[in-house]
């Protein structure tokens, strides 16, 4: 097996919290070596040499949450698109969401959903599967069969389980496989038909809004479940100041519970949805900018763990309706990391706090070997120059729909290459 | 007489001078509405066509009344009960209206920014007859035109807006309006009915009529919808009645000559008492219909001013081109 060495670079290494120049060596998909500084060329002989130019050298994104539409909606985003996008966006590995049409509840259809990834995308897909058949929040599914082909976690995505008990079953037979319950912490006897937060914008608006209230109360409802039956728990997104205490708790007392935030609630705010943009809705919706700084600031502190994209494809016809009518969500694998870089360049956070929450984190909590630049670890990289300015065209994004926020944004930072286990699946020169 | 603006979507991007102009020309309207003849060719050969997505006879026949007036052609589309029902989007139907080349559209929908959508898509000029919960401007502006012509003046005037404001659109509108002419606003009602972070409006919150009504200079009483009596928002209706239902006595607490106002149509026995609603010595109730068809004149006769304009523009660059 031929190796390759990539040289000249800015290693971010999240786990060390270290960004510093160095080299990484690749074999057998796999990192061999990792050092610091230039060193001789020994062991290199016969490898094939990338000059990094001074780039930024991290682990491959670990995305978890990301919605394929398949089976159901190719039109709006197959295996194939989702994951050259995802390979241009430094995604190296998708945790993919179950709310397709049918739902994933079965080993039957995630069966169909692992064969169809695997053989179309560039990147790692994980499939996760329903946490309740049709997601309907009334039976559990085959939780152990569903390991068994491959579920990576078990959710119920943007739908709550409202029924307790059902949630509380459903948690305590997962906790007997150690497998991972995601939930969406929101109340829905509040927010159901809301299209906005609460507040002074949603108020102007007169758009129907929920309270962000609601997902505390979702979250403490959660969290005393867990307390109740020991379950593996990972919220999707937590968007709110005022969740934030009870996580905190939470994990003060020793629950296995971990957060996640998306990329659209820690780059943009309520304000952002001015003259009814229905690309900026997704959901939960858009926080006020005082939430969105608490959330980066629990980012920075380690008290919520890991970025998602929430990608969410959505047709045009879907989405260009009354405010109200619209559908939710956003596409993002190819926005996360120059949508994350702002985070950088505001000065919020460094870029190895910002891996470990789009790649090292993510990884852990899944499980998997990757998301670190180490030797041993799987060489799933995403090189990327930080700095380079440009202004986003989402026609010509690859994701089959084309509904994202950052239309005619200015970004900063580019992918420039994209390695899965040491083969490169992005290379921006090549692939304009 | 200065008008830059293309549609009137709202009170929110016009601006102090914009509010004046349309009232002035509405008073000229308004004069000439209580003329024998009661006509002009302000809109002579354009096509005027309503498209009322929620059920509504008195702001649809207004706006019907004030086209004719003007001698523009006007057609009503009740669109509640066409096209919508067969799955026809917004965007179809500004597709479907493009073609027949209207040049005043006129339209109310049951959800807030579904006119904005709509006036992005067609090539006329558009008014905002009520969306949703967001502003119904030709209301707040006929409410400020009768304010004007009862009191004398639109500004450092304090008004009382009662009753269920956070689903009212007119609320909204007033709200804008009345603050970017200066006046003070109080807002009364149960809290259940107040808008999240209205406060933040530059308004003063009241949840007693006999506070909040204390030497205001007009009381605006809200519809209250059925739909919000069930016990889900307020307990009863004979408990907001008790609460917040403006009558003789309750009205004792405004400045002496305080005028009661009210956009309809009303819940007698509700929100306000019968005998006060017809009390020509307090109420305005008969004037606000009446300067709702000279405003809506104004608006139209002032869009389509600025859209031959535009036209007159896009056909020289044309032969230029």
């Amino acid at each position: 097996m031929i190796r390759t060495l990539i040289t000249n670079a800015r290693l971010i290494d999240p786990e060390a919290g270290a960004d510093a120049p160095g080299a990484v060596l690749i074999k057998d998909g796999a990192i061999l070596e990792v050092r610091p500084e230039e060193s001789p060329q020994g062991l290199d002989e016969g490898a094939r040499v990338i000059d990094a130019g001074g780039k930024c050298l991290a682990p491959g994104i670990v995305d978890i949450g990301v919605k394929v539409c398949e089976p159901g909606e190719r039109h709006k985003e197959s295996y194939r698109s989702a994951g050259l996008a995802a390979a241009a966006g430094g995604v190296t590995t998708m945790a993919t969401r179950p709310d397709t049409l049918p739902a994933i509840d079965s080993p039957e259809v995630l069966e169909f959903a692992r064969r169809r990834a695997n053989e179309a995308a560039p990147v790692n897909v994980l499939p996760m599967a329903a946490l309740t058949k049709g997601r309907l929040g009334r039976e559990m599914t085959e939780i152990g069969f569903l390991l068994d082909a491959g579920a990576v976690a078990f959710t119920d995505c943007d739908h709550v389980v409202q029924d307790t008990k059902v949630l509380a079953r459903a948690l305590t037979y997962a906790r007997s496989l150690g497998a991972l319950v995601i939930a969406h912490p929101q109340e829905p006897g509040l927010s159901d038909g809301a299209a906005a937060t609460s507040g002074k914008f949603a108020s102007l608006y007169g758009l129907p809004a929920v309270s962000p209230m609601a997902e505390r109360m979702g979250l403490d409802r959660d969290i005393a479940l867990l307390e109740m039956t020991g379950a593996r728990y990972h919220a999707d997104q937590i968007t709110t100041a005022r969740a934030l205490p009870a996580l905190e708790r939470a994990k003060r007392n020793g629950l296995d519970i971990t957060a996640g935030t998306s990329i659209h609630h820690l780059t943009l705010n309520e304000l952002d949805v001015a003259g009814y943009r229905t690309f900026f809705k997704v959901k939960p919706p858009l926080r006020s900018e005082d939430d969105r700084q608490a959330v980066i600031a629990a980012l920075r502190d380690g008290l919520i763990d890991t970025i998602s994209s929430m990608h969410t494809p959505q047709d045009e016809e879907s989405k260009r309706l009354p405010f109200e009518e619209a559908a939710s969500g956003a596409v993002a694998l190819e926005t996360l990391l120059p949508a994350a870089l702002r985070l950088y360049h505001s000065g919020d956070l460094d870029l190895p706090t910002l891996f470990r929450a789009l790649a090292l984190n993510p990884a852990k909590r899944l499980g998997l070997p990757s998301g670190r630049l180490a030797a041993g670890a799987p060489a799933d990289l995403v090189l990327f120059d930080p700095d380079t300015p440009f202004i986003l065209d989402r026609f010509k994004l690859r994701s089959k729909s084309k509904n994202t926020p950052f239309d005619e944004a200015r970004m900063q930072g580019r992918v420039a290459m994209t390695f899965v286990a040491g083969q490169t699946v992005y290379e921006a020169d090549r692939c304009p | 007489m200065r008008f830059d603006h293309d549609h009137l979507l709202g009170i929110e991007p016009l601006a102090p001078a914009d509010i004046a102009t349309l009232l002035d020309l509405a008073d000229q309207y308004a004069a000439l509405n209580r003329r024998e003849v009661k006509h002009t060719d302000a809109l002579t050969g354009l096509t005027q066509i309503n498209m009322f997505f929620e059920n509504s006879t008195r702001t649809q026949a207004s706006f019907e009344l004030a086209g004719k007036r003007l001698g523009a052609d006007v057609m009503n589309m009740a669109m509640q009960a066409s096209s919508i029902k067969k799955g026809e989007t917004l965007i179809d139907t500004a597709t479907t209206l493009n073609a027949m080349h209207p040049d005043l559209l006129v339209v109310r929908h049951p959800q807030s920014g579904a006119v904005d959508l709509l006036a992005q898509k067609v090539n006329c000029a558009v008014l905002n007859a009520g969306d949703g919960r967001h502003e119904h401007p030709t209301q707040a502006l006929l409410d400020a035109l009768t304010i004007r012509r009862a009191k004398g003046r639109l500004h450092r005037l304090s008004v009382a807006i009662c009753g269920d404001i956070a689903h009212s659109r007119v609320a909204r509108s007033n709200i804008i309006l009345l603050g970017k002419m200066e006046n003070r606003i109080r807002l009364i009602g149960p809290p259940t009915l107040m808008p999240a972070r209205i406060d933040e409006f530059g308004v003063e919150v009241f949840d007693d009529m006999e506070e909040g009504l204390k030497g205001v200079d007009v009381v605006m009483m809200l519809r209250l919808q059925r739909e919000r009596m069930d016990g889900g928002f307020i307990p009863s209706e004979r408990e907001y009645y008790h609460r917040f239902g403006l009558d003789a006595e309750k009205l004792v607490h405004a400045a002496p000559d305080a005028i009661v106002m009210h956009p309809g149509p009303m819940n007698r026995g509700v929100e306000i008492d019968g005998e006060l609603a017809d009390d020509v010595a307090r109420s305005v109730i008969r004037e606000q219909v009446e300067m709702g068809v000279a405003v809506r004149m104004a608006a139209m006769d002032l869009l389509a001013r600025r859209l031959r304009v535009r036209r007159a523009e896009q056909s020289d660059k044309g032969v230029m081109a």
